[in-house]
């Protein structure tokens, strides 16, 4: 059912009331990288997505020589509440400044977060071709169909037939064409090396978020390639909802749309089959064109 | 060619009003050692290079390919970080990223492709992260031409994206000058924590001079600044963002502050024949090369003519130009533009002299004698001090 009336990884007090300390058991606690309380409003995903991260980090140990690559929207308030070091990018260009952190500092654990306007709409270009170059970054990619810090306009992800303040009768595909479902798209580049769609709708979903989460992060110390997780989240105010009907209407009608689970993780043996144009390495490649003469 | 046929040794001598104190092996007085040809695009891209930069990112333009060209293949060779980027835009926002952790970057285009980067700079110029920025100039508006050109002038000193914020700009008159001021602009970026920019041209960017290979390597500051991980430390936020107007004020004030202190120390120009100079001709990059040449024409036909060559756009050298012209009759701006330096050129001189423009657009550039016959004209329409003239030929 709804989320917020679950026990589990939700649930912000100790069980049953009890202190967890008494039981030997610790149900919950902050994870250190969540620097401060968020300032989301109620029933974002954001905060959840924020904590998943967070506790990923904390658990492979990475907190200390990772970098996010912040972006623009309301996801631009991470920087306040992830203890890391952090830069800000231009909107969209997030895996462009992400490319540039991790190719002069490779050591390091850089990852971008981004929502669907941010990503799909003005970044498209800059992520298409961090995945294309294969760059050894995680994106962390927050879909919640709508672009919610600008008051809830129409996205690329936004459903057919959603209301929306800039699709006020509906999003008609006649004149706004379809969502773009980037990450399967994604994941049919050989320099993807994992991309996934996982769901914060109810305490099972967010259990498969994290470990998504965390299976990007060890793909890019694998150093295999891109790895991307699209994280369906919602934006009540922007859906004109409580939060309870927006996590019902995430599990049903977005996540109806938009399928979860695992597109390509090549170190397991997942990866769709999409013929590359690799090339033959001839001349036709470059490789025997004279090489210029030294200076 | 018109244009190149003088030495390409430039009156560095004269050219410092604050010299950046830069590192490395600049010793002017000593011999220099054999001289190679080069074209500026890969001379840009070697003095880079030496002077230590780590990565470089940019997107084939004309006439600036050769220097992307360049880097692909000598930043490997030194291992160091080569990307060509999908576009302009993420090739700026590339260096944002590498220049956040201290890495010392360069990034090249031509004009269409320094707008595409407007949005990169502003955020640079917002979050105080130093690169070096090579414009070579193009003819414009739109996709224009691929000819010199100097009508970025606007955009390069008076900013390229949005926001309050200034970067200082370089622009070299021979490709030997060049070669110095991608130090200097290092130094620069550095020291000010600011995106530089250089600003060069078409036949900058293609003609070969010969150069002495003397390029220097630039010391490194140490930097509190940059983002690596926050081990055993506060984490770091690289950002111009900043929602409070309070703080937002504040920021931009910080900012200010450093654009006051470099316009205060940084100017730079260099100066011919302007002692006692009845036209002072304002010119730089390559219409200075041709200024040079009208102003020894000039000279040799007997008008008084000088040459006032601005180093640095922005910072403009005014007081040094107001004082330079204070003595003059006229002063003639030559661009390869419809007229952008000199606005700059009448609020430095402030209605003390006559003030005018010539300038040829599209890839075109002035003859000598095109320029010659503008100072003349120049001085025929002025008073001067002499009261014989003060009656005749106003226009």
């Amino acid at each position: 059912m709804t989320a917020l009336k679950g026990t589990g990884p939700l649930e912000t007090t100790k069980a049953g009331g009890q202190p967890a300390e008494s039981e030997g058991r610790t149900i919950y606690r902050r994870p250190s990288l969540l620097s401060n309380p968020t300032s989301y409003c109620p029933g974002c995903g954001h905060g959840i997505i924020h904590r998943l991260v967070a506790e990923v980090l904390e658990e492979l140990g990475l907190g200390e020589r990772t970098i996010l690559v912040g972006s623009v929207g309301c996801s631009v308030f991470a920087y306040d509440y992830l203890a890391l070091d952090a830069v800000e990018s231009p909107h969209g260009r997030a895996p462009a400044v992400a490319t540039g952190v991790k190719r002069v500092r490779p050591d390091r654990v850089v990852f971008t977060y981004q929502g669907d306007g941010d990503l799909a709409a003005i970044g498209s270009a800059e992520i298409l071709h961090a995945a294309a170059r294969g760059e050894r970054i995680t994106v962390i990619f927050v879909n919640n169909g709508i672009y919610g810090m600008t008051g809830g306009q129409m996205a690329p992800t936004t459903l057919i037939g959603q209301r929306t303040t800039s699709s006020p009768t509906g999003r008609d595909p006649a004149v706004a064409g379809y969502p773009l479902p980037v990450t399967e798209l994604l994941s049919l580049l050989p320099g993807v090396a994992y991309a996934a769609r996982v769901s914060v709708a109810d305490p099972g979903l967010i259990g498969r978020a994290k470990a998504a989460i965390r299976r990007a992060f060890e793909v890019q110390l694998e150093d295999t390639g891109l790895a991307i997780v699209e994280v369906l989240s919602t934006c009540p105010v922007g859906w004109g909802m409580t939060p309870t009907e927006a996590m019902d209407h995430l599990a049903h009608e977005v996540m109806d749309a938009y399928p979860t689970g695992t597109f390509t993780d090549r170190g397991k043996g997942i990866a769709p089959a999409m013929p590359a144009p690799a090339g033959k390495r001839t001349a036709a490649g470059g490789a025997n064109r004279p090489q210029p003469a030294e200076a | 060619m018109a244009v190149l046929d003088r030495s390409a040794v430039t009156d560095r001598e004269r050219a410092a009003a604050s010299p950046p104190e830069t590192g490395g092996e600049a010793s002017p007085a000593s011999p220099l050692p054999d001289r190679v040809l080069m074209k500026g695009n890969e001379a840009i891209a070697e003095a880079a290079i030496a002077a230590g930069c780590d990565a470089y990112f940019g997107y084939p333009i004309t006439p600036q390919a050769e220097l992307l060209e360049w880097m692909a293949r000598r930043m490997p060779e030194e291992g160091r970080v080569f990307v060509q980027a999908e576009s302009e835009l993420a090739a700026i926002n590339m260096a944002l990223g590498a220049a956040a952790t201290g890495a010392r970057v360069l990034v090249s285009s031509s004009s269409p492709g320094i707008s595409l980067m407007a949005e990169g700079m502003s955020y640079m110029a917002g979050s105080r992260l130093p690169v070096v920025l090579v414009n070579v100039m193009r003819g414009g508006p739109g996709l224009g031409s691929i000819g010199a050109a100097q009508g970025d002038y606007f955009q390069a000193t008076k900013g390229h994206g949005h926001g309050d914020y200034n970067v200082p700009v370089l622009a070299p008159a021979s490709i030997a000058e060049a070669i110095d001021l991608v130090g200097d602009a290092f130094v620069l970026a550095e020291r000010y924590r600011t995106p530089v920019m250089i600003l060069a041209d078409g036949i900058l960017g293609q003609a070969m001079e010969p150069v002495a290979p003397h390029f220097r390597s630039i010391p490194r500051l140490p930097a509190d600044w940059t983002v690596e991980g926050a081990s055993g430390r506060e984490p770091r936020v690289l950002k111009s963002l900043s929602l409070r107007a309070e703080d937002l004020e504040r920021q931009n004030l910080v900012l200010q502050a450093n654009f006051a202190e470099i316009a205060a120390r940084e100017s730079r120009w260099a100066g011919e024949s302007l002692d006692d100079a009845e036209v002072i001709v304002v010119a730089y990059g390559t219409a200075a090369r041709v200024a040079r040449t009208a102003v020894q024409r000039a000279r040799d036909d007997g008008l008084r003519a000088g040459l006032f060559r601005p180093i640095t756009l922005w910072p403009f050298p005014a007081a040094a130009l107001r004082a330079a012209a204070a003595g003059a009759r006229a002063v003639l701006a030559v661009e390869l533009s419809a007229g952008q330096m000199v606005e700059d050129v009448r609020l430095a001189i402030e209605g003390a002299v006559p003030v005018f423009h010539h300038g040829r657009m599209g890839g075109m550039v002035p003859r000598p004698d095109e320029v010659v016959t503008a100072m003349r004209r120049a001085w025929s329409v002025t008073l001067g001090d002499d009261p014989d003239r003060a009656s005749g030929g106003v226009r």
